[in-house]
């Protein structure tokens, strides 16, 4: 049987595992945004948007969104307890000053140094920055939530990149639907991985060295 | 509190107090080739009426300063795209799905496109408006926005210097003013808006209504020093 991977609800346990002790944490575009559906509840957690809203809740019930809170996908949300509105320079402030735990980021490629790329393509004629280069240099921890490979199987962890640079070495864990990932000086060390999944099959859809935690405990076939 | 309102009847020279004009009147004073802030994050906080009355006027070669080019909503910045009033877009997510009147024009050429991190466009704003000429940011450096930029190693970081940017105009939205040009903002929609009101020649805020009386002081987030021309927002 092969491996499908962790749920949504599963994955979102991961990071929020990996996340343990950060309470400012940032969701960037995508998937990360969807993260207070799963994770909203959970106590001392409070999530920032670069628009300015430090306490992004998950998405309001049918007829009760309000036009100017949204997400960095541009979703509606609701306000955690906790909540502020901040102006938007001071937004950036939070983010470069030092004042995010982590910043959960989408990626379409990351090396096995913890470069980032997650804002353009190779030869794109326009692309979006938003405020990807902002959060990666300024966040005390990155961590990039995205697909193990792409649609067409080709690997997202890389031992280069070859999309455009979005900050240099700036990636501490890397969270899959297949495996959550530690940056080590060494190289990328493997600390859970999904059921079902060998570590042959992981290797095969990564394009660079895995290493396994000691306290790993691969699932053969079934 | 009480408020002290002055009795001398006569009336200052240059009133504190801020027209309120129509967008088409307000968007006249937008030469051609000027440089124009527009406010607005993501479709919210969008000065759509000043947009629509701009996109209409008789001007052309702008530089526009905004962080989308489009999102998709019928009235923004999209409609300066498909009316060729664009000479340059100075922006930081332009790649909405919805943004084809801008992917069209730089297709077609003629556009120019400076793509700037979001921090550090509102950062060059908030310079701008306050009278500085720039700052260094680790961010972009070593990758290829940060190309061409001068470089320092500054708290043990590379950081590459940034220049202030201001415009001509800012055409800035808020939810509620008053007629000191006071304005307050509701939760993101300030985006931009409160940075931008800061950072131009000539300010004119887009507000969904008028309060006819002052707004309370300690809530008031953009002040009306900042603030020229005031366009009530019609709904239409």
């Amino acid at each position: 049987m092969s491996a499908h991977g962790w749920s949504n609800a599963e994955w979102a346990d991961r990071i929020a595992g990996v996340l343990a002790g950060a309470r400012y944490v940032n969701l960037g575009v995508g998937l990360p945004s969807k993260l207070p559906q799963f994770l909203a509840d959970r106590p001392g957690l409070l999530f920032h948007c670069e628009n300015g809203i430090l306490g992004t809740g998950p998405e309001p019930p049918e007829g009760e969104a309000v036009a100017e809170l949204i997400d960095a996908s541009s979703r509606p949300v609701s306000l955690q307890a906790g909540a502020a509105i901040v102006p938007f320079d001071v937004s950036f402030s939070i983010i470069r000053g030092g004042h995010l735990d982590a910043t959960v980021l989408g990626a379409y490629q990351v090396s096995s140094t913890g470069d980032l790329a997650n804002w353009s393509s190779p030869g794109a004629s326009v692309a979006g920055v938003g405020g990807a280069m902002d959060l990666a240099v300024g966040a005390h921890q990155v961590c990039v939530m995205m697909h193990h490979t792409n649609r067409d199987g080709t690997p997202k962890i890389v031992d280069a990149l070859d999309f455009p640079l979005t900050a240099p070495a700036c990636v501490d864990r890397i969270v899959t639907e297949f495996a959550s990932i530690r940056m080590e000086s060494g190289g990328l060390v493997v600390d859970e991985m999904a059921p079902g999944l060998t570590r042959e099959a992981l290797r095969s859809m990564t394009a660079a060295p895995l290493e396994f935690a000691h306290d790993q405990v691969a699932v053969a076939d079934r | 509190m009480e408020i002290h309102r002055p009795t001398d009847d006569r009336g200052p020279v240059a009133s504190v107090l801020k027209p309120v004009v129509t967008a088409e009147e307000a968007v006249l004073s937008i030469l051609p080739g000027a440089v124009v802030l527009v406010g607005g994050w993501g479709g919210v906080g969008v000065p759509g009426e000043l947009i629509s009355a701009l996109a209409a006027a008789d001007t052309s070669s702008l530089t526009v300063v905004s962080n989308n080019c489009g999102t998709g909503h019928p009235r923004d910045i999209g409609l300066l795209f498909a009316a060729g009033k664009v000479r340059k877009a100075v922006t930081s997510f332009p790649t909405h799905p919805a943004a084809e009147p801008f992917r069209r024009a730089l297709a077609e050429g003629g556009l120019d496109l400076e793509l700037v991190p979001q921090g550090t466009l509102v950062e060059r704003i908030r310079c701008g408006g306050s009278g500085l000429g720039g700052f260094f940011t680790p961010t972009s450096a070593g990758t290829p926005l940060g190309e061409g930029k001068e470089e320092r190693v500054l708290d043990g970081r590379l950081q590459v210097f940034e220049p202030a940017l201001r415009g001509d105009v800012a055409l800035i939205h808020a939810w509620e003013g008053d007629e000191y040009g006071n304005l307050r903002f509701r939760y993101a929609a300030g985006a931009f808006n409160s940075t931008m009101a800061t950072a131009a020649d000539f300010v004119i805020a887009e507000v969904e209504s008028l309060s006819s009386t002052p707004l309370p002081p300690d809530q008031v987030d953009t002040a009306g020093i900042f603030v020229d021309a005031l366009v009530l927002r019609s709904g239409s």
